[in-house]
């Protein structure tokens, strides 16, 4: 059976992984290639990084930078971020990356994704849609370098990047985003429902709850957090471990694990019982052998 | 004992640098090349794949590797191991695009998914195996490990050649073997340690 898939983004500032509040606020975390190889070790199931500078900066991706942090990504690794030609998804394939988003160019040239999906094929196109909901509910497409909502109806703009060739829709809510208020599940329920590809829910996440939530009331194919993975030594086993005790279909395969370790309502690890314990004092605990 | 050589073949399509990287977290020499020389001294191949079925023969014919290939590995018994779309090239033929030939050296073809409704193609994420022929190639890895999909068109071939398969509405070839021919239609290179374990007892079968 398939699995829902638990994504990581990376929001990467001027070389550094960031900590993205509301899209305004920005708070250092650390080295991008040192986040990617913690994740993959965590078991994390995909990884998407983006480069919020790059398009802002009108220059380039940071090859260079790609190419060192996917050396240790052994999961599908997506990459976004100041991509405007075809020759910068080329570069980026060489560089180890499996996929590419794009926002901005996708809105400024829908003929890119036609065309990248006729070279690269479908599966290799995520076009990344944030989510501005107004003061009148009304949700619209937001355009992150002029900070404001544009005329777009993100249901009709999902559509039609799925019509143009797209493979995946990465979703993200402005308003949840750093709010660890959950996902938004009405938005990603309307776009997921309109369109066939899979869909990726992002902004909210507080804990893996909210995975659940999403998971359970929306036809997203994947969620992914951010900030919520940097902060806690193995965040992404804990989140999974949560998860498949409330049978949700994702995968759980790490060598460490913490099925006997209690979790409180916020899927927090409590320690082991005294009795679980005790029966750990002799036992020999092998290094895993790939 | 001497570090295996591995070649991963290098026909300017595929991921060769993801599946580098791999093969070279788990100590083995690995070179990503074309060069004939090369392939007959290296103790085992790799066929990656990205893409399109056509777009990829095509090239490798262009370079005219799949007759430095035949010989290798039809003559010599070289293992190989095909990778996504480089597994499928093993098949007689595949109706991606049009029908186009492939290697024949598993007897099979290469068709569209045709799914029950709830199934998007392509078909993307983790997916659970079962094995029909565990070893060589999974000896290291459990009974439903879980490995990265991501294709549009599945390998239909004869059962006996199946090593693996997943279930995604129907049934999916996942592994196939034929002797000292391998192929698997996931990417072990993206999928975490449960692929480097593949690797390694592929490499370390040789």
């Amino acid at each position: 059976m398939l699995k829902k898939r638990v994504i990581a983004c990376l929001v990467v500032k001027d070389g550094i992984v960031v900590q993205s509040i509301g899209f305004k606020k920005y708070l250092p975390v650390g080295k991008p290639a040192i986040a990617v190889e913690f994740l993959n070790q965590w078991g994390i199931d995909e990884i998407i990084l983006v480069d919020i500078t790059a398009t802002k900066q009108g220059r380039e991706p940071n090859f260079k930078m790609f190419r060192e942090l996917s050396q240790k990504c052994y999961v599908p690794l997506t990459i976004g971020g100041g991509i405007t030609k075809v020759e910068h998804v080329s570069e980026l394939m060489h560089c180890g990356a499996d996929k590419f988003s794009i926002n901005k160019t996708a809105l400024q040239t829908p003929e890119f994704i036609t065309k990248t999906a006729h070279i690269y094929g479908n599966q290799c196109v995520v076009v990344s849609i944030d989510v501005l909901k107004g003061d009148d509910g009304q949700y619209r497409v937001y355009d992150y370098t002029t900070r404001a909502a544009i005329d777009k109806n993100p249901v009709q703009w999902a559509k039609e990047a799925e019509e143009l060739g797209a493979g995946e829709i990465f979703l993200t809510s402005v308003n949840r985003d750093g709010s660890y208020l959950g996902y938004d599940i009405e938005m990603v329920q309307q776009v997921a429902a309109a369109v066939s590809i899979p869909v990726i829910a992002s902004g909210g996440a507080k804990n893996a709850l909210d995975f659940k939530k999403v998971f359970d009331n929306t036809g997203a194919m994947a969620a992914s957090a951010a900030n919520f993975f940097h902060f806690t030594e193995h965040s992404v086993v804990i989140a999974k471990t949560a998860l498949v005790a409330k049978n949700s279909p994702v995968r759980l395969e790490t060598y460490a694990n913490y099925t006997e370790n209690p979790l409180d309502s916020e899927f927090r690890v409590l320690k082991k019982e005294d009795k679980t314990l005790e029966e750990m004092l002799f036992m020999r605990i092998e290094k895993e052998i790939i | 004992m001497r570090p295996q050589k591995v070649v991963i073949i290098d026909y300017g399509v595929g991921n060769t640098h993801s599946v580098s990287n791999a093969i070279r977290a788990l100590d083995y020499k690995v070179k990503i090349s074309s060069d004939e020389n090369l392939i007959k001294e290296a103790d085992a191949l790799i066929l990656p794949g990205v893409g399109a079925f056509d777009e990829a023969m095509s090239n490798l014919k262009a370079r005219n590797i799949d007759h430095i290939l035949n010989e290798q590995v039809l003559v010599n018994k070289k293992p190989i191991l095909g990778i996504c779309v480089g597994m499928q090239m093993l098949a007689t033929l595949s109706e991606e695009n049009g029908v186009h030939n492939g290697l024949n050296w598993i007897e099979g073809k290469v068709v569209r998914f045709k799914l029950p409704d709830d199934f998007a193609v392509p078909h993307v994420g983790w997916n659970d195996i079962a094995f029909k022929n565990q070893g060589p190639l999974f000896e290291r890895n459990d009974e439903h490990a879980n490995f990265y999909f991501d294709h549009s068109y599945h390998f239909e071939c004869a059962p006996e050649f199946v090593a693996a398969s997943c279930n995604y509405g129907i049934e999916v070839t996942a592994a196939v073997q034929k002797g000292n021919i391998f192929g698997v239609q996931f990417h072990p290179e993206k999928s975490q340690t449960n692929g480097l374990k593949m690797f390694r007892s592929f490499i370390e079968s040789v």
